[in-house]
């Protein structure tokens, strides 16, 4: 900018800055080229693959869950297709204006609300909810004609879980709830996200939980065109699901219903199995409830309920508790000093009433003794001195080691829950265990005293009602174990083949048939002549007992502590039985909590399930409490 | 035969004033731009003959500017300018404030956006002033030049409104710049423009502030701010080289880009007509620049030299911002395409940019007759 003015040099200049921008101006348009070449030719096939994710929506479609049956083909869980009434939250504006809305049309409760809104914090935006399920004809048409008022929300027809038999055998069914967090856990594990996406109920306990990936089935898609909005506009594939595969229980769920029944309001827990496979026959956890409640998400009044009953429903006593086994220890101590040749079948004591060892006296509960005491004796008469002796004998390592392969103190690995986590251990009483167990060196150590109650099933002892008869049943069959089961086989919905679940014993005990014979001989005798003659009187078949009382303040259930404390101090009530006793078909552990005397009122429960179950007969009501008994069972 | 006389003589009248090939390439943008906004709204609102319509007025508005000679122009000047800036006062007063920007005037039977008037009153203003002190020429010319310019840019800008204030602006530093603003102070603003940037990211406004952070990594907000640029990266990347063809875009089509009849025509334009029409779409702005400057660089006086000037680079800040901004290498503002987006205000005023560029050549040609 000079001081005179020269318009041909403005007039360059200004050509020059106009001829600078053209430059520019094709810079900036190169630009441009260089990116619309790196979008559309060099990373064209990365655009290309998102768009098509964009354009294409793979919705999952829910196979049907596999249908459980018992035995003999009676229906326990299966699915029913019925109307949900649904709100899709991001299509559906204001929800508690949708929702009032809806009230007016169709009946929605305050818990249908609540229930409403514990899912909607859990769920997607996208994703649709329930606000009604199991609309009748009725409100379904009511809805119809008022459709156009709710934008978001639509009925669907949706398959549900039920259990027809409601609170029968539902500690072996468990049942299905909500998708959690830890769920989820568990799918990642298996490395079976794929197969559920869309499925939002999983097994929780029992059967459900433990044959989830069987019972699922396997997720179909349908492959839509979807706009940005999410609405699907098209259908370009369908892969049709595959069901659930199909459970065939060895339960015998008339069995199950009648010996839920004999127990009546008492608390307690039966196993009856079959000795020949190792097939649960009957599985009962007393008091129970209707898994029918968990299917739709409980509500937390009936969850409440359940969790602080006293009787403490939701607990499953047949794996989860821990009890000592009494007396019905004595035929399985007997077994193992025959077997480890401690003791002859004739080899008799005198019993003076008592044992002492060292400045401790251990008592037997008849007075004065039972004079000569023989095996066979000190089983039909229960006689604690010669047990007593007998764990002396003995000594602790040998007791652990011979019960050991009866399956004391271990998980029977049922086929119930997952993995292992729904099944206690127990406890069963060792120099190893009870290092494990205590902390201070001088817990630690075990005293020789402590050996002798363990004869009689008390001490440490502590074995859940599954393992007693798990150890029953492998007695009955001769040491011939099979791990407890329930599922007989597993049906294939593809190939409709039928996949037996437990074909193979675990174990062989190699047991001398000689010491069986004094064994069931002597459990003849108890049912027979002694401590389960009057429960037993009249039976048609033959059949080996055993009596147990166990007592509530020496309980040693870690995982059940709950109702000793609860609970006045009476003594739990054992028995365990298996019939017909030349060649078992049932083998069984009744366990009656605060029952008293085994005699009293866990062996009419166990004549009751041998009665029906060998002969058909149907019994008439609860079995009932043996009050006379009461005066004989002394004697154990 | 007078008859035939008669509608010759009226037809050569009315074509008087028109610049064929401007008219040619901006009929063919158009006639692409239509096509367009038809494959955009074929699947609900319909626009392509609303569009037609606008454009029909805008072609008419042209027409009437063409005729105009520049020193009639030049009479607008600070009427317009002033007008504009009082307008803009207002705005900033007692403006309608839609979703947190102040940008509408309410009068009575409808609503006006001032700024939009500012796109051709500030290159307008400033070619005048420049003429004005043609021989005089001092460094307080500029400073004064660069007052015109910064009071309605930061009245816009304070709306706010990036993208208008970014053309406003825009348009009055080229006509600064192509009046010979010394090389020394240009390099100078870029320094002191460098030295400040984090300051004037603070001046920011948040979503100002989030559009830029989402330009670098759109991923950022995927459902937010970053979906515009995630929606139409993808749906150019996928268009390809040759495109998924007219109408068969199904990002378009499944209504994943949004705002795709306006702003983001591009992106449609593009899924569906690939590189090759880009690059053709590329040429087509560069023909258009290219007469402009062929204008402007014939142009008799200083004023129209550097409005014709100012405007024809108002046309290119146009197109880059936008294909930019569309394609993901510059940070979204509510910038049209020019010719192509649909919108009647937008057009009218490049329109008006159009018969101006026309003024300016068919008067250049009477003058020196």
């Amino acid at each position: 900018m000079g001081d005179f003015h020269n318009p041909e040099g403005d007039l360059d200049r200004f050509r020059f800055r106009l001829g600078f921008s053209a430059v520019l101006v094709l810079v900036c348009f190169s630009i441009l080229l260089a990116r619309f070449i790196w979008l559309q030719v060099i990373q064209h096939d990365f655009y290309q693959t998102r768009a098509e994710d964009n354009r294409i929506a793979l919705i999952p479609i829910v196979p049907n869950r596999g249908v459980i049956t018992d035995r003999n083909g009676i229906v326990l869980a299966h699915n029913y297709s019925a109307f949900t009434l649904e709100i899709t939250p991001s299509q559906a504006g204001n929800l508690e204006e949708t929702i009032d809305a809806l009230a007016s049309v169709i009946d929605i409760q305050p818990k249908d609300r609540k229930r409403f809104k514990r899912l909607l914090d859990e769920a997607k935006n996208f994703e649709s909810i329930p606000i009604r399920t199991r609309l009748t004809d009725t409100e379904v048409a009511a809805f119809a004609a008022q459709r156009y008022r709710f934008p978001g929300v639509e009925v669907k027809a949706r398959l549900f879980r039920q259990y027809p038999l409601g609170k029968v055998g539902s500690h072996a069914l468990g049942y299905i709830g909500r998708i959690t967090e830890r769920d989820l856990k568990w799918i990642e594990e298996a490395e079976r996200q794929p197969n559920y996406k869309g499925t939002d109920h999983i097994g929780k306990t029992g059967l459900e939980q433990h044959y989830e990936f069987e019972l699922h089935g396997e997720t179909g898609y349908e492959q839509v065109e979807i706009d940005a909005g999410g609405r699907a506009l098209r259908s370009l594939k369908r892969i049709p699901p595959v069901s659930g595969n199909n459970l065939q229980l060895t339960l015998d769920i008339k069995l199950q219903e009648i010996t839920e029944k004999a127990f009546g309001e008492r608390k307690g827990a039966l196993v009856a199995i079959e000795p020949e496979t190792g097939g649960i026959l009957a599985f009962v956890s007393n008091p129970t409830y209707d898994p029918n409640l968990f299917v739709d998400g409980i509500s937390p009044e009936n969850w409440k309920e359940l969790n602080e009953h006293p009787d403490k429903p939701m607990v499953n006593r047949a794996i989860n508790g821990a009890y000592p086994p009494g007396s019905t220890f004595k035929p399985f101590m007997a077994l193992a000093a025959l077997e480890t040749g401690k003791r002859t079948p004739s080899q008799a004591i005198s019993d003076p009433g008592f044992f002492t060892f060292g400045n401790h006296t251990f008592r037997d509960d008849k007075k004065g003794g039972h004079g000569s005491v023989d095996m066979y004796k000190s089983i039909v008469h229960s006689c604690d001195t010669y047990y007593y002796v007998l764990a002396n004998d003995m000594g602790i390592d040998n007791i652990a080691k011979f019960m050991a392969q009866l399956g004391f103190g271990q998980r029977t690995g049922v086929d119930l829950g997952k993995d292992d986590s729904g099944e206690s251990k127990g406890v069963l009483p060792s120099p190893e265990w009870k290092k494990q167990r205590f902390k201070r060196p001088e817990q630690q150590k075990w005293y020789a005293g402590e050996t002798i109650s363990i004869g009689i099933g008390q001490g440490y002892n502590a074995y859940t009602p599954m393992q007693l008869a798990q150890a029953t049943a492998t007695l009955a069959n001769n040491g011939v174990m099979f791990r407890p089961h329930l599922v007989r086989h597993i049906v294939d919905t593809k190939t409709e083949e039928k996949r037996q679940v437990e074909p193979k014993p675990i174990r062989d005990l190699n047991l001398k048939e000689k010491n069986l014979e004094v064994i069931h001989r002597s459990m003849l005798g108890v049912i027979k002549e002694g401590t389960g003659a009057r429960a037993f009187a009249g039976a048609p078949y033959l059949a080996g007992g055993k009596t147990g009382t166990a007592q509530v303040f020496s309980l040693k259930g870690a995982d059940y502590k709950a109702s000793a404390v609860k609970q006045h101090l009476r003594d739990h009530a054992l028995f365990i039985a298996y019939a017909p006793i030349d060649k078992p078909k049932i083998a069984l552990a009744v366990l009656v909590e605060n029952g008293g005397f085994g005699a009293q009122s866990a062996a009419p429960i166990a004549r009751m399930v041998l009665d029906y179950y060998l002969l058909g007969k149907l019994p008439a009501g609860a079995a009932k409490e043996d009050s006379d008994a009461v005066e004989e069972e002394r004697d154990e | 035969m007078d008859i035939a006389g008669t509608l010759k003589r009226w037809w050569l009248n009315l074509i008087a004033h028109i610049d064929f090939p401007l008219l040619l390439i901006t009929l063919t943008i158009m006639a692409v731009g239509l096509a367009t906004v038809n494959s955009a709204t074929i699947d609900s609102t319909h626009r392509m003959l609303s569009q037609a319509g606008n454009m029909g007025f805008a072609l008419v508005v042209m027409w009437f500017v063409s005729r105009l000679p520049p020193q009639k122009l030049m009479n607008f000047a600070i009427p317009l300018y002033i007008v504009g800036v009082v307008l803009l006062i207002a705005v900033f007063l007692f403006g309608i404030k839609i979703n947190g920007a102040r940008r509408w005037l309410s009068i009575g039977f409808t609503r006006i956006q001032p700024s939009e008037i500012m796109k051709i009153a500030m290159p307008l203003m400033l070619a005048w002033y420049f003429q004005k002190y043609e021989a005089t020429l001092r460094l307080k010319h500029y400073l004064i030049a660069a007052l015109i310019l910064v009071v309605p840019f930061g009245l816009i800008a304070k709306q706010p409104d990036l993208g208008t204030a970014l053309l406003v602006g825009g348009a009055g530093f080229f006509v600064i710049f192509l009046a010979g603003l010394p090389w020394k102070i240009i390099i100078g603003l870029i320094a002191a423009g460098a030295a400040a940037a984090p300051m004037l990211w603070h001046a920011l406004h948040d979503y100002q502030q989030k559009r830029i952070l989402t330009l670098i990594d759109p991923t950022t907000d995927p459902l937010g701010s970053g979906y515009h640029i995630i929606q139409s990266t993808i749906a150019i990347g996928s268009g390809g080289v040759f495109g998924k063809g007219y109408l068969n875009g199904t990002q378009t089509h499944l209504e994943f880009i949004p705002e795709k009849h306006t702003d983001f025509i591009f992106a449609v334009y593009s899924e569906e007509w690939g590189l090759l029409g880009n690059a053709v779409l590329l040429f087509l702005y560069t023909l258009l620049i290219g007469r402009g400057m062929m204008i402007a660089s014939g142009a008799s006086t200083l004023f129209s030299r550097l409005l014709a000037g100012a405007i024809t680079l108002g046309f290119f800040t146009y197109a880059f911002i936008n294909m930019g901004m569309v394609s993901g290498i510059l940070p979204v503002v509510g910038v049209p395409l020019p010719f192509m987006s649909f919108g009647g205000t937008a057009l009218v005023t490049l329109f008006l940019g159009i018969g101006i560029l026309m003024s300016i050549h068919t008067h250049r040609m009477l003058v020196k007759k």
